[in-house]
């Protein structure tokens, strides 16, 4: 294909303090054509497009546009050249319609009723599905992101960026906006989607564009290579791209989720009847649309979040344990006898009936009577800190790494004292261990960080969630949960945390594995829970499920009445 | 040709990566020497007086004799007292407006007990009586907004400052009742034939217990912050409260506590200043402090070991203002000016330390016009 240039950068260098985040770097984007722009994280490509989009400005080189050379200072610059980026997060007014949203800021009169007719043009044009009266908080994050689109076109846009566009789309979703982004091409427009998924490369983009730590390293044509050369130009030497998956051993209940209601502090409801089982030694696979209850399910676990109704009961591994007096009173314990939940060492029921409280107190003391303690273990309506005092090792990844997990302005020795700082001298703290730790973590997971006494804010996105699963782990825990633990990790970052995950289900822990890449849910989880609105739509076996399938149960409850 | 008449900006500014503590050093120590340059300029210009001599005078101040080196410690001590007592509450981002009330109501405390009770108890145990109220009554004062913080999410900045009107009114009331001699609408010394309730002196020096007592504050203070498991649950909650509840932090329970404490601390001062040093008490007796302290407190980043210098340095440019003003026959305006503009450059360098501003290349961009 020769297609006409649109935008050239020429030896464009730009660096934040003594980061170097773009080195030198030379593009083409052509029109009537799709560049996937591919990278791992922190190698620049945001940080690139946003000097065409006029938010940064280079240090030095120069760009072109239609072939000659333009200054572009402010985003108003990038709109009078054309060029249109379509942001991660999106920039609507929720009370506003979608015509309202897409002519707001722009000069001269306001006519809406020209203004939707216009809007109905470019839809028809290139198919998108909106409605111009339709209230933004009345829309879906896809139909969302087709009015920042069309917002961007509506402006005379010519030149699109797009950053990530389908990390919050279903499988569905994304085959649509495919098929508009395909229609923009043809009408000649010059595209640009920054992503990490190779298959989407693959189906959609005419060719690829390779950044490694700041530099550039090359384009092609999309047809001309396959994923596993793309990924190894990304990552500078050649990786595996095969996620192991373990055969689960000896899987037993660990965690039991019964008829778990919850609502926000608005009183909407966020969970509604869920019910599952996680089996020690399996992973767990959560998937749904963004905001389908994933995270209220994580937090009702670990107890940060109130529950309206149902129970949550941790089965612990352990065996036998000797009632004592410490925890219960005589009047429970007597209760408990009563409902059969105590026997003795040769296993046989224990029964108090006839004997007076002090045979029954010495009973107890001498440690012959015993429990399971799986079988009392509810964690509804505990606090993370009577969890904790039960015994239970439940760790918990959460999706906001610095505003949750870590504290971003602590150093690594004081973030992994944030579960262990109470144990220690009275009053005071012991940093000897936690220093110790972080070290040990740096060192097994190759941590990329000048020390144990740098903030975790200065740090990059992988070594950051590498810090903070290398924590959870420490714990030993019986359960982990992880929301979305590689989003936003590069390829070698996201594979170590796979490996990290399959190595506590080796030992026997319960994963709960919270993501939003599909394909990678796949590949890895041995069942798979979708979560739709709030409810179980369906628990199927990672092995052998289909992609399109999980897709329909995420936007229909049990996937069945999908119109398509 | 159409861009011909754009160019790039003149400057961009972009954020610098972590400088070393030296080079951060450098660009305040540049700073001050700056500041001091504007100032003699001012002073020159203005006042047509030699900038020297200004300066000579601002040393004077605190250094010409031995009394004005240990009023200077004094007022140092009295500062940092009331600074280290904030900043448990600011490092908890916990923005407690209210030291000045709650210094207040510990006075209020202190001088009640040195005249209702010197008839009653020993001097001895006045001075216990004097020292469990004014710490209660600045822990209740400090508390009561950290209730309704913890309670109902009210905004703190505001509660506490309305509590200082609240404190004054109460004082103005108090020593209307207490007023000697009657129709004089003040106190005058408390107990000036007795001493009773005046804290003791060490070697003859008025002012040698307080400076004392607030140098074992600030050390403690700073034990508290950095290695007691408190000091950490306050890092944390002030940092993220979710983390803090993540963790399984009682975010109330800490914000409580730390502004019991804090509040407590402030109280303690009130103590000092009243049962101390001025054996008296008036509406105005805290001079500012708890307002100053929060300049204290930032301009340290909550070290208590840092605000030893930063409250001399306010405290020294100030007495160093009031004495300019005197000799020289300048309004106490001029010294005012003097002060902003030293604290100006030593607050705005803080933004060369944290940017780095880049300036439009001439090479680079001769190289476009001609395209």
């Amino acid at each position: 294909m020769s297609n006409a240039i649109a935008v050239e950068m020429r030896h464009i260098t730009k660096r934040f303090g003594p980061v170097v985040a773009n080195n030198d770097v030379s593009l083409k984007i052509r029109r009537g054509e799709i560049l996937a722009l591919l990278g791992e994280n922190g190698s620049g490509k945001t940080t690139l497009m946003n000097m065409l989009s006029g938010i940064y400005f280079p240090d030095s080189g120069e760009i072109l546009v239609n072939g000659e050379p333009v200054v572009i200072a402010s985003p108003r610059d990038a709109f009078d050249l054309g060029i249109g980026m379509i942001h991660q997060h999106f920039k609507l007014v929720d009370v506003l319609t979608a015509a309202e949203n897409i002519v707001l800021g722009l000069e001269g009169k306001l006519d809406l009723k020209a203004a939707s007719e216009k809007i109905a043009g470019i839809c028809g044009t290139y198919g998108f599905d909106v409605d111009p009266s339709q209230k933004i908080y009345d829309m879906s994050v896809s139909q969302k992101q087709m009015v920042e689109i069309v917002k961007v076109l509506y402006r005379g846009a010519d030149i699109l960026i797009l950053d990530e566009p389908t990390a919050v789309l279903t499988p569905q979703e994304t085959d649509r906006l495919f098929a508009v982004l395909r229609n923009m091409r043809e009408d000649g427009k010059a595209i640009v989607i920054i992503t990490h998924k190779m298959h989407e490369v693959e189906a959609l983009s005419d060719r690829v564009a390779v950044l490694r730590q700041g530099s550039y390293i090359g384009d092609m044509l999309t047809k001309d290579t396959d994923a596993q050369e793309m990924t190894n130009m990304m990552v500078g030497r050649s990786v595996s791209l095969n996620i192991e998956r373990p055969e689960p051993k000896d899987p037993t209940p660990r965690l039991e989720v019964k008829d778990l209601t919850v609502r926000s502090a608005e009183g909407v409801l966020r969970l509604d009847d869920v019910s599952f089982t996680v089996n020690g030694g399996e992973i767990l696979g959560i998937a749904g649309i963004a905001g389908s209850g994933q995270k209220e399910l994580l937090e009702a676990i670990s107890g940060l979040q109130p529950i309206e109704r149902g129970d949550i009961i941790f089965h612990n591994p352990k065996k036998d344990k000797p009632v004592t007096f410490f925890h219960k009173s005589m009047r429970r314990v007597r209760e408990l006898a009563k409902q059969g939940a105590f026997h003795d060492r040769q296993g046989k029921p224990v029964s108090f009936d006839g004997m007076s409280l002090g045979a029954i107190r010495k009973w107890v003391e001498s440690g012959d009577v015993l429990f399971r303690e799986d079988e009392i273990m509810d964690l509804k309506g505990k606090t993370p800190l009577e969890i904790r005092s039960l015994g239970v090792h439940l760790s918990f990844v959460p999706e906001d790494r610095l505003g949750m997990g870590l504290v971003g302005n602590m150093d690594m020795t004081d973030n992994m004292m944030l579960r262990s700082y109470r144990k220690g001298p009275e009053g005071f703290l012991d940093r000897r261990h936690p220093r110790a730790l972080a070290e040990q973590i740096i060192e097994e997971l190759e941590v990329v960080t000048p020390g144990t006494s740098t903030p975790v804010r200065r740090l990059s996105g992988g070594n950051v969630q590498k810090v903070l699963v290398g924590r959870e782990i420490a714990y030993a825990p019986k359960v982990l949960m992880a929301a979305y633990p590689v989003r936003g990790l590069d390829i070698n970052s996201s594979y170590t945390i796979y490996r990290l995950l399959n190595k506590q289900k080796e030992q026997g822990v319960a994963v709960i594995y919270v993501g939003e890449d599909l394909d990678v849910l796949l590949e890895l989880a041995d069942r798979i829970l979708v979560l739709c609105g709030g409810r179980v739509s369906g628990i199927v076996p990672g092995r052998g499920a289909d992609k399109r399938e999980i897709g329909m149960m995420m936007t229909h409850i049990g996937g069945q009445k999908d119109a398509e | 040709m159409r861009n011909e008449t754009k160019r790039e900006p003149l400057i961009h500014i972009t954020r610098r990566g972590m400088l070393p503590w030296y080079r951060a050093w450098a660009i305040r120590g540049g700073a001050i020497a700056l500041a001091l340059l504007v100032c003699a300029l001012i002073t020159t210009l203005v006042t047509h007086q030699d900038p020297l001599a200004v300066f000579a005078s601002i040393f004077e101040a605190s250094f010409s004799t031995q009394r004005r080196t240990w009023i200077l410690f004094q007022n140092i001590a009295m500062l940092l007292s009331v600074s280290l007592a904030v900043i448990p509450a600011f490092r908890m981002r916990f923005w407690n407006l209210g030291a000045e009330g709650q210094m207040l109501v510990g006075g209020l405390a202190t001088a009640a007990c040195m005249i209702c009770l010197r008839d009653i108890f020993p001097n001895w145990l006045v001075i216990v009586c004097m020292v469990i109220t004014s710490i209660a009554a600045g822990a209740v004062w400090g508390v009561i907004p950290a209730l309704f913080k913890a309670k109902w999410d009210t905004n703190e900045t505001l509660f506490t400052l309305m509590m200082n009107y609240v404190a004054i009114q109460l004082v103005s009331f108090f020593i209307i009742v207490w007023e000697v001699p009657k129709g004089a609408g003040k106190i005058g010394i408390i107990n000036q034939s007795t001493e009773i309730g005046w804290l003791p002196t060490i070697g003859g020096q008025k002012y040698l217990l307080n400076i004392i007592i607030v140098a074992v504050l600030t050390v403690i203070m700073y034990i508290y912050l950095r290695y007691a498991k408190h000091g950490y649950e306050i890092s944390v909650v002030g940092e993220s409260e979710r983390t803090a509840r993540y963790v399984g932090i009682q975010v109330d329970k800490v914000i409580i506590r730390t502004m019991l404490f804090s509040g407590a601390l402030c109280g303690l001062t009130g103590l000092l200043l009243v049962g101390g040093t001025d054996h008296t008490l008036t509406t105005t007796i805290t001079g500012g402090r708890g307002f100053t302290a929060v300049m204290v407190a930032w301009l340290a980043k909550f070290n208590p070991i840092w605000m030893i210098g930063t409250s001399f340095l306010l405290v020294f440019l100030e007495r160093g203002a009031g004495q300019i003003s005197t000799s020289f026959g300048l309004n106490q305006s001029f010294s005012d000016i003097l002060t902003g503009i030293i604290l100006f450059f030593i607050i705005g360098c803080e933004f060369f330390i944290n940017y780095r501003i880049a300036f439009r290349h001439p090479g680079k961009n001769g190289g476009k016009a001609h395209v």
